[in-house]
């Protein structure tokens, strides 16, 4: 059992791949180049998916575009500004850090900073309500001492 | 008696925050051409092919550009709609044949009627990528300036005709150009 276990998760591995295009580059840095970029480049299809991966035409037909802008000899950032004109900054799976995506980029920070803050805030009370009973506690136990002399005399 | 509100009024802010959540669609991406000009094509008419349409001749008038193909599902749920706005000759309507085959195209247009002025091919899909689709159909308003004014993504409805695009189409046209 373990071994066909074993054997059935062998073969889902072969099964992450990039979609099956393959462009050619003189230039290895080219190369390079395109491989970031459409790494980076969500397919908005499917849009959990960037277009390196996804086999939907939308995402072949983007990486031909890219494709076809390496081969000009447009740089990096002339790409990535032709399909943030195009599709908005959604294409970009990681997006610039502006006004509008200030939230999402300053959001986990917040409710870090947040959940310190509650932390801080309720060790400072247990620690309150700690000494408050100790004081109470030897009160009592004084209490009890005074009572017990009390009796003796 | 802030102990227990504190919790609710959390509760409710999530509450809110998640039914927002739930209630957008993943599907509808702002496009980025809203208020710009819009993207220049200089494509082979549908019926036409030795004519060319840009849209530099559409200047002057507010016209609707709806992205459709005969290989697409919505298209055909939207097609009546796009009929009947055609029969109301309330605005011109140029069509993008997105990646299509253009006899499968004619076809089309001949069984479900035309409602288009003029059809556009775009066969390999670059006038697309210049206009941001990225889900057939999808229909953008573009004013007398040759501004794209709004963009809708999925099949038109009824309603949305209605509530949407009349009055836009309405308010575009009193615009002087």
């Amino acid at each position: 059992m373990k071994y066909l276990s074993l054997i059935f998760l062998s073969l889902c591995l072969p099964i992450a791949v990039n979609a099956i295009d393959s462009k050619a580059f003189s230039d290895p840095r080219q190369q390079q180049a395109y491989e970031t970029l459409t790494s980076e480049l969500r397919c908005l299809v499917c849009q959990n998916q960037t277009i390196a991966d996804s086999n939907a035409e939308l995402a072949s037909d983007l990486r031909r575009q890219v494709y076809e802008m390496l081969q000009q000899g447009k740089s990096r950032d002339e790409i990535v500004q032709f399909m943030t004109d195009r599709y908005g900054d959604f294409v970009l799976y990681k997006p610039p850090f502006k006004a509008k995506t200030g939230l999402l980029w300053l959001g986990p920070v917040v409710f870090l900073m947040l959940g310190i803050i509650a932390v801080f805030l309720v060790l400072k009370r247990k620690k309150q309500a700690a000494t408050q009973e100790n004081g109470q506690a030897e009160k009592l136990a004084k209490i009890c001492r005074l009572l017990d002399e009390g009796d003796v005399s | 008696m802030l102990k227990y509100i504190l919790p609710l009024i959390l509760f409710i802010i999530m509450a809110i925050f998640l039914a927002i959540g739930l209630n957008l669609n993943p599907s509808e991406i702002p496009s980025p051409l809203l208020n710009k000009p819009a993207p220049v094509f200089f494509a082979p008419k549908l019926q036409a092919p030795s004519e060319k349409l840009a849209n530099i001749d559409l200047k002057g008038q507010v016209w609707l550009f709806n992205v459709w193909a005969s290989w697409c599902v919505s298209c055909r749920e939207e097609h009546p709609v796009l009929n009947e706005l055609a029969r109301q000759k309330a605005v011109t309507i140029v069509g993008l044949n997105y990646k299509d085959d253009p006899s499968a195209a004619k076809n089309w247009l001949d069984t479900l009627g035309n409602p288009y002025n003029v059809s556009i091919m775009d066969q390999d899909g670059r006038i697309g990528i210049d206009w941001g689709v990225y889900g057939v159909p999808e229909t953008f308003v573009i004013d007398k300036k040759g501004l794209v004014r709004y963009k809708h993504t999925g099949p038109v409805t009824p309603i949305d005709v209605q509530q949407t695009f009349l009055p836009l189409i309405a308010q575009l046209q009193a615009e002087p150009s």
